[in-house]
């Protein structure tokens, strides 16, 4: 059997860590939206399985990933929309409408997957692009150089968020709202318009999260295709303390004990299967006992903002 | 600390509440003027899942247009019932609405088939894959000897395999999933055991992108042949597409249609047999009391050569061999 820390392997892992990480980084830069603007958005799956599913469903029938991309995007503002509408308008407990919201994207995406697919099909999606030059590099250029390009995109928007909402002052409006909301009213902004806009953005990231799945990494749709993975990329944005570096570096943390557990049971190590499935999610549950940074939280997460009441 | 102590709650509430998601056909009063035949089915996945609920409702479907519709034979499901109390309540529902044979689809139901069966002594109840019908003269348990395909499967992809590396992708290691793979590594142990067959578990039956990274992992280490279990392997055919030169053995529906240029062959659950049988005792006046095993000898398993998979001769009467060897019992494979 082959070496467990062989280059090959090593190379495997991180190759395979890289592909697993592309929806949670979409999902939980899009939720760290959100949340830094003070709405917590529990729906994130729903949003993602709806997303999914018209990527699939656009791209099954017009052979073109980039409408898919594009009709995953759309169906992830209505979604987004629908969040805001209720949770900022209304007012409701966000949690709450969260997980209805999350619950409706089940159903609805299986209901439509019933209706208008029936059965399972696998689709081609977006097609690996090796990158010039860099793609040669030894090493290197396997693990980081040929993917697909909503892999490369999830990536760069690593660097975007961070100065999208370290660097810019629309990035700061973002972040007064969702620390100290009467203030930033008091300055003339205004929360519910910044409010709406996060969660939106945030909303039309899953659906793209679910595009990533459903169109580059799997290319089919399923019933309940994330399975759950949205709820990993809530836990994510806490876990990454409300910085797109730091959701980076968990999302990345995940999928490397996540594809190295699976190289693990490749390889023929002797480990039972269910103890090396349960890895990431020990490691995540640690790593958040011990490195949980509340410091950051946005000081209005999950309070609906009411000028005047507070 | 609210924030976190609602997080959690909403977290925990969203665990139970994952499993009712999927939607439920409730049944609707059947018609005065004919009496069909009427069988209600309840399933833990979908009836379009390629894979152990559709190979059920495929059957249900088949017998339905051999009798002659839906005048002849009214069918009814409810699919998605991972939970067992939901799918308890269907069971009970069903049955008191008269239907004449309700199939619990699922090795979870057992224990609520036995708690309703004593309650409906008119109605055939069956369900599996077990063999328990709990001394009970109204209840039928069905299983498959998914070991027996596994071998044929097994001796195919070790006379086909080039690298001599094999992968399995499977979800957990229980029931079917297990008998199936372990008659596969018998049957490829049979023709060469130099050949190395490596298995991953992803511990879940439903997730599909831990699956397809699994088959990806199997082929970056070099595996040319794969084969795997549950409904989430439709990722691990995806997989092998992506890779163009890496063959598939299907298990349980025939998947030929997911990848026509690599699937080998399937192994193929065909419950007919045992709906007919049912059917027939039914009318007889015998409602269960039995324990039907799907093999190869009675064929409720049945191997379907892809068509549009060029297959070298050696292999297909490699393969038909083993399967006839089975049948007379020159072989034996232990599930």
């Amino acid at each position: 059997m082959t070496e467990i820390l062989s280059a090959a392997v090593i190379v495997g892992i991180l190759t395979s860590a890289i592909r697993l990480a592309t929806p949670y980084l979409f999902a939980s830069i899009g939720e760290a939206f959100a949340q830094t603007s003070g709405v917590l958005n529990l729906g994130v799956d729903g949003i993602m399985l709806m997303g999914a599913f018209s990527a699939f469903y656009v791209t099954l029938h017009t052979g073109n990933v980039w409408l898919g991309a594009l009709a995953a995007m759309a169906v992830g503002l209505l979604m987004g929309l629908l969040m805001s509408l209720i949770s900022v308008t209304f007012k409701a407990e966000q949690g709450i409408s969260g997980i209805g919201l999350y619950m409706f994207g089940l159903g609805l995406s299986s209901l439509l997957f019933k209706v208008l697919v029936g059965t399972v099909y696998t689709i081609s999606g977006f097609p690996v692009v090796k990158i010039p030059f860099l793609s040669q590099i030894p090493y290197i250029g396997q693990i980081f150089f040929q993917h697909s390009l909503p892999v490369y995109a999830a990536f760069l928007l690593v660097p975007l968020a961070w100065w999208l909402l370290d660097k810019t002052t629309w990035g700061l409006k973002i972040k007064s709202v969702g620390q100290n909301p009467a203030a930033a009213d008091s300055l003339g902004v205004n929360v519910d318009r910044v409010r709406y806009f996060s969660v939106c953005l945030g909303a039309v990231l899953a659906g793209l999260a679910g595009a990533s799945l459903s169109t580059a990494l799997v290319n089919l749709f399923q019933e309940n295709l994330t399975a759950g993975l949205g709820f990993i990329a809530v836990a994510l944005v806490y876990f990454g303390g409300w910085r797109p570096l730091g959701i980076l570096t968990g999302a990345l943390l995940f999928s490397v004990v996540n594809a190295f557990q699976l190289w693990l049971q490749v390889l023929g190590v002797n480990i039972q299967s269910d103890v090396a499935v349960m890895l990431p999610y020990l490691l995540t549950i640690a790593v958040l006992a011990f490195s949980m940074n509340r410091v950051r939280q946005p000081a209005a997460l999950n309070k609906p903002f009411e000028r005047g009441e507070n | 600390m609210r924030t976190r102590a609602l997080f959690i709650v909403g977290l925990i509430i969203v665990m139970l509440a994952t499993a009712c998601g999927g939607q439920q056909q409730a049944p609707a009063g059947g018609g005065e003027a004919a009496k069909p035949f009427r069988i209600a089915v309840v399933m833990p996945s979908a009836t379009t899942d390629m894979a152990f609920s559709q190979s059920m409702w495929s059957a249900l479907k088949a017998v339905q247009a051999e009798m002659g519709g839906e005048t002849a034979l009214e069918l009814k499901y409810s699919e998605n019932m991972f939970k067992v109390p939901d799918a308890a309540a269907a069971i009970r529902d069903y049955a008191s609405q008269g239907f004449n044979i309700v199939i619990a689809h699922g090795s979870q139901y057992g224990a609520s088939v036995e708690e309703i069966a004593k309650d409906f002594p008119n109605t055939t109840f069956a369900w599996g894959t077990d063999v328990n019908t709990f001394g009970l003269p109204n209840v039928y348990a069905y299983t498959a000897a998914a070991e027996q395909g596994g071998y044929v499967n097994g001796v195919m992809a070790a006379m086909l395999t080039k690298s001599k590396l094999i992968g399995v992708t499977g979800p957990i290691e229980v029931g079917d999933a297990k008998t199936y793979i372990d008659g596969f590594v018998q049957g490829v142990a049979a023709v060469d055991p130099s050949i190395t067959v490596s298995k991953t578990w992803t511990g879940s039956f439903s997730d599909v992108a831990l699956m397809t990274e699994a088959a990806k992992t199997h082929i970056a280490a070099g595996a040319d042949v794969l084969t795997g279990s549950s409904q989430s392997v439709v990722g691990s055919i995806g997989a092998a597409k992506e890779a163009g030169n890496v063959l598939w053995f299907g298990t349980q529906q025939d998947q030929a249609s997911l990848a026509p240029e690599l699937v080998v062959a399937s192994q193929v659950y065909d419950w007919t047999a045992l709906i007919k049988q049912m059917i027939a005792n039914y009318k007889d006046g015998k409602l269960g009391g039995i324990t039907y095993v799907l093999e190869l000898k009675n064929d409720g398993l049945k191997i379907a050569f892809n068509p549009n998979f060029p297959l070298p001769a050696d292999v297909k009467a490699a393969a038909e061999k083993a399967i006839a060897d089975i049948k007379s019992g020159a072989i034996t494979v232990n599930p």
